[in-house]
């Protein structure tokens, strides 16, 4: 029988804003542990919550830009579970009545629905040692987004996509730098089998603990013929939450749903409900910035880029600013420069000097092959393209008279190619030319050369 | 000379003219402490040496400047045990203070010492306190009322000029009416809760204790007001509550809610609360009968909607961060040691029910439907109100019962409250004053007048042409 996976993913994204979500602790990552408390994020007995309203807007922003519904009356829940990375031992969320409904995320060739935005509070952070356990606070009340996506997805790359498009698009917009490794973005998956046809969905499996985008693909390469192998056996899936381990390339049990939390969720008493006003939804809408699917369409037709090209500029919004900026008369070249420089946020290079390069290539100044040099001296010095072609005496001869000598230097010499010419083999002309560049230093212009080789062979 | 007999008014002016000094005056209630609290109990802590020293440093111009104030265990001040009367919390000192302490200490108040409560306030009789219990000034056989007994006795025992306590279902009120002060508590968002350290958070308010109604309008100038730390406070600005005070009730309308005198309550205390109402018609007032129509209900709501939030607000003691903790084998063992060893048996009753009433299954048929149910009450209220100015009720259908009475049954004790839960569960403000005494054995009544929400100048002023005209509030427990 052929399986089909249907995979739904929940994203954890930390906003990236100043201060916590209910309190004026700093968000910073790396801090000595403990260190970015206080009595409020600590939970201590009789601290109140004050909103973050930046956190709101950057989630309402976060919601326009994949096209949500804002809910204009929303408001927050409380989330009883004990842990102790949860100061309270209940989360500040929103249940019912999230910032956030609908909206989707765009790959290619598909849209990839998204059911529902909600902010919270982070917990703390956990530590295991010999004998005993340590709990860091300070990222407990960091400001965090929840992104549940509709089960649209059906492969590893499907999801792969998705969480690449997703995160550009956060970090686009400001909202989040989503370095995953600082736990800025964190993503669990739920994913089922069913055999292709049914329309019914599978027992559903959840998958935490990846910590790249690559390890969340890897995950679901396990898990999806796993419980495919499983049916085939004849055995069933049952819902349960597993564990990647990314190590050993494999997910386990970590709870079953006898086990499952009852977060007896109900309106967070302490906070007044969120209101978002026309205007406020006004203002918001004005930091919309461009999107990466947005701009890579526009780089094709406005700049005429392959889409490969427009692809790896956009992925990298420093990469794309630089580019609009660069791009001067003949972007595909500078596209082509750009994308091999390593790190567009360290180079010395100047936007403008990389279409000044093209623009001598262009011209004839200097060669392609000289432009490379020229580049190779440009990422390492920061001089600009005229003035290492000065230092480095490269500028072409385009001069026809001086080029005209060398050409009648070259007919002289090799009367054979001449011969060869003649009696109709046209890619003789090439040795000339080469014996022009030779004779020039490889100053000479080749287009010009050609040109003049190819006019004194005619009337000769 | 005996200042602690005295009010925040006839304080002031001595403070003011000179004749005493704010630490002659700490010094006083700090012997009147020692010569009678070990009879009754109403302190947990005591920092003479604190409070002489804020004493020596007390800004006399300030609306309460030198005046002592005792504060209920379950308010945060910098540096002091805050335990709830819980053993959870045995050991452990506040980080910070509370803005209504904050507020208290700019206003010059001396902070004297903690109070005893029930076990995080919930109770009705200070029987609930993991540090022993508290006695009535005016018979020792018997229980101060609750939750904020130790905030009552203090004052009713001349141990305090006036205090602080918290009211969720009735907390001030009704220790204020079994005590014989005056109790207020103010209208939900009135006062920052900042710093008071939950029981059910959408009922809880801070409110004082005095010996008279304008003593108690004077501290609530002082607390009240927009807290930026408190997203429920109101930002209103905050009229001087004294202004108004003598405006007398005349052409005033106080409605009678008939379904408040029910079968089963003290016939001393129906009789005083009636010839009260006659009283307050010899003033000119208009009396008139109202309908509180969902009245009934009030007692089941509340013991749903305030236990399924403790619920939640007492789950942070779990011996991880603060307060006491009994070592298990691992987390979930720690949890369950050091919150069975922490809390009392009423604590745990309601943290189940309220755990209980928020389950899959369950949440629809108790918490949802307490809600509703709540808005109907809030409702009554506002239509009430249309009808009169305010109303005035009992504030609890007997007197003082004898310690140990009730503890065993837990249904007759949630009755204390009857007549004050709709209140918090409206939101409205209320105050209880004395309006009588028994016979035989001698225990205060208290009379309850309930204003609409931030209308606390006309409940006080109502409340002070009545005080202003009977003898009570002059009366004093023999101890």
């Amino acid at each position: 029988m052929n399986y089909e996976a249907v995979i739904g993913l929940e994203v954890h994204v930390q906003l990236k804003t100043q201060s916590k979500l209910f309190c004026g602790c700093a968000t910073e990552f790396g801090a000595e542990p403990n260190t970015r408390v206080c009595p409020v994020c600590l939970g201590y007995p009789g601290v109140l919550p004050v909103m973050n309203a930046e956190a709101v807007r950057k989630t309402i922003l976060s919601g326009l830009m994949i096209g949500c519904k804002i809910t204009q009356f929303s408001k927050w829940d409380r989330k009883n579970y004990f842990y102790p990375d949860m100061p309270k031992n209940y989360q500040v969320s929103q249940y019912d009545l999230p910032l956030c409904l609908g909206g989707a995320v765009q790959i290619s060739g598909k849209k990839l629905g998204v059911t529902r935005i909600h902010l919270e509070e982070d917990v703390a952070k956990s530590f295991h040692f010999d004998t005993t356990s340590g709990v860091d606070f300070n990222r407990a009340g960091t400001p965090l987004m929840e992104i549940v996506s509709e089960p649209e997805m059906r492969s590893p790359e499907d999801a792969f996509a998705y969480l690449t498009a997703l995160k550009e698009i956060l970090i686009t917009g400001g909202v989040s730098d989503c370095d995953m490794e600082k736990g800025q973005l964190r993503c669990d998956c739920n994913v089922s089998v069913r055999p292709v046809g049914q329309e019914k969905f599978g027992e559903k499996v959840e998958i935490k603990n990846m910590n790249s985008i690559s390890g969340v693909k890897r995950a679901l390469e396990y898990e999806i013929p796993r419980q495919i192998a499983a049916l085939g056996r004849g055995e069933k899936i049952f819902q349960e939450t597993r564990r990647w381990d990314d190590e050993a390339g494999k997910t386990s049990v970590m709870r079953t749903k006898e086990y499952a939390h009852d977060y007896r969720y109900f309106p967070e008493p302490d906070l007044m409900p969120v209101t978002v006003s026309d205007a406020m939804l006004a203002e918001i809408q004005k930091l919309l910035p461009e999107l990466p699917e947005a701009r890579r369409q526009r780089f094709i037709y406005q700049y005429g880029l392959p889409e490969y090209d427009a692809g790896v500029l956009v992925a990298n919004a420093a990469l794309a600013k630089f580019f609009e900026k660069a791009a001067g008369k003949n972007p595909k070249a500078v596209a082509n420069w750009m994308m091999s420089v390593s790190d567009i946020t360290t180079t010395p290079i100047q936007p403008t000097q990389i279409g000044e390069l093209v623009t001598a290539i262009d011209a004839g100044q200097i060669s392609g092959k000289q432009g490379k040099d020229v580049f190779a001296a440009m990422l390492t010095t920061g001089k600009s393209p005229a003035i290492i072609i000065q230092e480095k005496g490269l500028a072409q001869v385009s001069d026809t008279g001086a080029l005209e000598a060398f050409c009648e230097q070259a007919i002289a010499g090799n009367p054979k190619s001449v011969a060869d010419f003649k009696a109709g083999n046209k890619a003789a002309v090439n040795a000339l030319v080469g014996q022009v560049m030779k004779l020039s230093k490889g100053k000479a212009n080749p287009q010009l050369v050609g040109e003049i080789l190819a006019k004194k062979l005619h009337s000769a | 000379m005996s200042l602690h007999i005295n009010t925040i008014t006839g304080l002031r002016a001595k403070l003011q003219r000179g004749e005493i000094s704010a630490r002659q005056l700490t010094q006083a209630m700090l012997d009147r402490i020692q010569a009678v609290d070990g009879k009754l109990k109403a302190y947990l802590w005591l920092n003479p040496d604190d409070a002489l020293a804020q004493a020596d440093t007390a800004d006399l111009t300030k609306p309460l400047g030198g005046i002592p104030v005792a504060i209920k265990d379950v308010l945060n001040v910098t540096g002091q045990p805050c335990t709830c009367a819980s053993k959870i919390l045995h050991g452990h000192t506040s980080v910070y203070d509370a803005t209504v302490i904050r507020q208290l200490r700019n206003a010059g108040a001396i902070l004297l010492g903690r109070t005893n409560m029930d076990e995080f306030a919930m109770g009705s009789s200070t029987e609930n306190s993991s540090w022993g219990i508290t006695r009535n000034p005016w018979d020792l056989e018997r229980i101060p009322g609750g939750s904020s007994g130790g905030s009552a006795a203090a004052v009713a025992g001349h141990e305090a000029i006036a205090s602080l306590g918290s009211d969720t279902g009735g907390s001030i009120r009704q220790p204020a009416a079994l005590t014989g002060c005056v109790g207020l508590k103010p209208t939900y968002g009135l006062v920052s809760r900042y710093g008071l350290v939950a029981f059910a958070s959408s009922l809880d308010q801070i409110g004082p204790f005095t010996k008279t109604v304008e003593d108690s309008a004077l501290m609530l100038s002082v607390i009240a007001g927009h807290d930026s730390l408190d997203s429920t406070s109101v930002p209103a600005p905050v009229p001087d509550y004294r202004e108004k005070l003598n405006a007398g009730v005349k052409s005033l309308r106080i409605g009678l809610p008939k379904e408040y005198f029910i079968a089963g309550m003290d016939q001393e205390v129906e009789a005083a609360v009636r010839k009260a109402i006659q009283q307050l018609e010899s003033l000119g007032a208009e009396v008139v009968e109202i309908s509180l129509p969902h009245t009934d209900y009030a007692v089941a709501v509340y013991y749903l909607i305030a236990t399924a939030e403790a619920s939640a607000n007492l789950a942070r003691f779990d011996g991880v961060r603060y307060g006491a903790r009994v070592r298990g084998a691992d987390v979930l063992e720690t949890y369950s040691k050091t919150r069975g060893a922490g809390f009392g048996p009423e604590v745990k009753r309601r943290i189940i029910l309220g755990t209980y009433a928020l389950s899959a299954g369950y949440y629809d048929a108790y918490y949802l439907k307490a809600q509703k149910v709540r808005t109907l009450i809030r409702r009554d209220f506002e239509q009430a109100f249309q009808k009169c100015d305010a109303i005035v009720a009992p504030t609890s259908p007997t007197p003082a019962f004898k310690i140990g009475e009730r503890v065993d049954d837990p249904m007759q004790m949630y009755l204390s409250d009857i007549f004050t839960i709709s209140v918090n569960l409206a939101g409205n403000c209320g105050l209880s004053l004395p309006c009588g005494f028994t016979a035989q054995p001698k225990l205060p009544i208290g009379l309850q007048l309930i204003g609409k929400a931030f209308d606390e100048t006309t409940l006080l002023r109502v409340a002070h042409a009545y005080e202003q005209s009977t003898p009570w509030h002059k009366e004093r427990p023999a101890l």
